[in-house]
């Protein structure tokens, strides 16, 4: 089946989560039978385009249009929409990230197709085609199957290692038709320094075991040492030790890193499901009957201030020794 | 102007989750169904609080669900909603829902379709850019705040590693998550007024579905915490770079 693969542009480079989202799209063209176009909206040179063959495009449809200087969900899903009639692709593929998941839902319902939102897996083909995602807030699994002719699949990020060739990709200009765009820019608010939460492999967080904010301190050591985000639990953000965008949970972000180190958090159902769906759990608690242990894979029974700059110190010395 | 709130029904969070039928239905037994967090919390007290500010005029609210799904709808309505649809059909697809509600909502002049960032069950975040696509408008997904000034809706939205706040005109289809408003109770006068507000039913389009489950899986079990000791901080980073592979 013919594969089209939405590319996050950022200023002209990509990122890693979309080397693996265009891997993902070529082992789906490769299982199927058919080849991946990947589509790329606004500037973007043609040598850093043509790269995107290193991960598995076979061509690349780009329109550097203005109207795709920033993100509309609309006018990205629609230039999406006639790269899919252009190539007469069958199958859809974005990742399952704000941008993502709005384009995937736009272009299944004008499409008509089934979609599903949060692959973790390649869609199985024989005898149809269905797709596993992580579902209850990463409690289970459901297998999916896609009965429409057009199928739609956003692919959490993280899922695969990304693989890379030196094949080159053939870039070809396409105009999309779309010039407008109804959604206008007034103010962008970046966090600075730290590494954005959504995206990071290695998330460190801290409960209200950790006393008050004066004692972050400790948090951010490992973090660093780490090269990891911060998070916390929903009190701490409540009772403002740290700001509202570190807090996980049923009501807060829902995170998907290699690593999550949970320091002083008792690991209640509402946080869990935040951060179920971590590869790895590291729980720091000294009450050893915290229902936290329950879910995580390696535990240290004991005080954070005391545990806390013990584990810095380690990760330190190992990365000193893996430089 | 007019506001739509999509509201899900959700298994309560602390619901034990399990399957029946060779593992390809979800076991209701003893799960207990509340709106979904996102839908309650940011999506309809949104509504609710320009409503209040005499920016909107009337919120009404939609469900895709079968008459099990009146109690939460009772319960939208006690925090204030002014009229509730069901359109009776069982919630099963992405495309299903996306369409019922656009056909339902498509010649009542809603100037904005508020849905939740994403349903707790199935977590797709995608029904809100469905519904846009049905209705031919734009769409904005994960917003952290809405303030509204005639036809020009103010939003702020998540984006990788921060927000960004975009404006973009009526009508348009928004989904809402945390930032966007603070979770209420329903007092006793929304209560009592509830019971005597209308709750509607819609029959269904004929839209099909376009994916069916096949089976569920739960999540294999942890095989069980391996603990550490104060003075092992060393061999623990080791078992994260060895055996976990995450560092
Ligand atoms: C509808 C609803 C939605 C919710 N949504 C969320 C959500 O999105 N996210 C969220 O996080 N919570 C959420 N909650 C709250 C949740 O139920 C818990 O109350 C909360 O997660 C507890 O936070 P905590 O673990 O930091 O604090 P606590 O429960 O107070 O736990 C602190 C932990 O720290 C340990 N500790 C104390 N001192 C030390 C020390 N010196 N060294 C080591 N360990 C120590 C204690 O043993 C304890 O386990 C929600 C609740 C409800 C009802
Ligand atoms: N059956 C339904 N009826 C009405 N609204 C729904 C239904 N299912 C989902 N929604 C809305 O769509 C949002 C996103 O759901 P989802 O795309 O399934 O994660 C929810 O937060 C609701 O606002």
């Amino acid at each position: 089946m013919s594969v089209l693969v939405f590319v996050e542009n950022n200023q002209g480079s990509f990122k890693k989560k979309t080397y693996e989202l265009i891997n993902y799209a070529a082992e789906v063209a490769k299982r199927t039978g058919g080849d991946t176009t990947a589509l790329v909206l606004g500037q973007a040179d043609d040598a850093a385009l043509a790269a995107l063959g290193n991960y598995g495009a076979v061509k690349v449809l780009h329109d550097s249009n203005a109207a795709f200087n920033n993100f509309g969900t609309r006018a990205f899903s629609k230039a999406v929409i006639a790269a899919a009639q252009k190539t007469g692709a069958k199958v859809i593929i974005t990742n399952y990230d704000v941008e993502g998941k709005s384009i995937a839902g736009y272009v299944a319902a004008a499409l008509k197709a089934g979609l599903v939102s949060g692959a973790v897996d390649y869609p199985v083909t024989e005898g149809g085609f269905t797709v596993k995602k992580t579902v209850f807030s990463g409690k289970a699994f459901a297998n999916i199957t896609i009965t429409s002719d057009i199928k739609v699949v956003s692919l959490v990020p993280n899922t695969f290692p990304v693989q890379k060739t030196d094949a080159a990709a053939t870039v070809e200009a396409f105009d999309t038709g779309v010039s407008t765009n109804n959604v206008t820019v007034k103010e962008v608010n970046k966090v600075t320094g730290a590494v954005p939460l959504g995206e990071a492999e290695l998330v460190v967080s801290g409960g209200r075991g950790l006393k008050g904010p004066e004692n972050w301190g400790i948090v951010e050591d490992l973090a660093s040492a780490l090269g990891a985000a911060l998070a916390c639990s929903r009190p701490v953000a409540d009772a403002h030790w740290r700001p509202h965008h570190e807090h996980v949970g049923q009501t807060g972000g829902t995170i998907r890193p290699n690593l999550y180190v949970a320091c002083g958090i008792s690991g209640a159902i509402q946080h869990l499901a935040g951060v179920n769906s971590s590869k790895c759990i590291v729980v720091i608690n000294k009450d050893p009957e915290a229902p936290f242990f329950k879910a995580a894979d390696y535990g240290v029974v004991g005080d954070v201030f005391e545990i806390l700059p013990k584990l810095t110190e380690a990760v330190k010395k190992f990365k000193a020794g893996h430089a | 102007m007019k506001i739509l709130v999509c509201i899900a029904q959700a298994p309560d969070t602390t619901s034990k989750i399990a399957f029946t039928d060779n593992n390809t239905r979800f076991n209701e037994a003893g799960v207990t169904y509340i709106i979904n967090p996102y839908d309650e919390w940011y999506a309809l007290v949104r509504a609710l609080e320009l409503k209040e500010a005499g920016t909107a005029g009337e919120v009404h609210l939609v469900t895709v669900g079968n008459a099990g799904s009146e109690a939460i709808m009772r319960k939208a309505l006690a925090l204030g909603g002014d009229q509730a649809y069901r359109i009776n059909t069982e919630s099963t697809d992405t495309y299903l829902v996306a369409e019922q509600i656009a056909a339902f909502a498509k010649d009542k002049g809603y100037d904005l379709v508020l849905t939740g960032k994403e349903s707790i069950d199935y977590n797709n975040g995608s029904i809100g850019a469905s519904i846009a696509a049905a209705l031919d408008t734009e769409y904005v997904g994960f917003a952290t705040k809405l303030d509204v000034s005639g036809n020009t809706v103010t939003v702020t939205r998540e984006i990788e590693g921060g927000e960004e706040t975009d404006t973009v005109n009526t009508p348009v289809v928004i989904s809402c998550q945390k930032g966007m408003a603070e979770a209420r109770i329903p007092n006793m006068r929304g209560i009592m007024a509830a019971r005597t507000k209308p709750l509607n039913v819609i029959e269904p389009t004929g839209t099909a579905a376009l994916t069916q489950i096949a089976s569920y899986e739960l999540l294999p079990p942890k095989s069980g915490v391996k603990l550490f000791e104060a003075d092992q901080m060393d061999a623990l980073v080791e078992a994260l770079h060895k055996d976990a592979k995450v560092i």
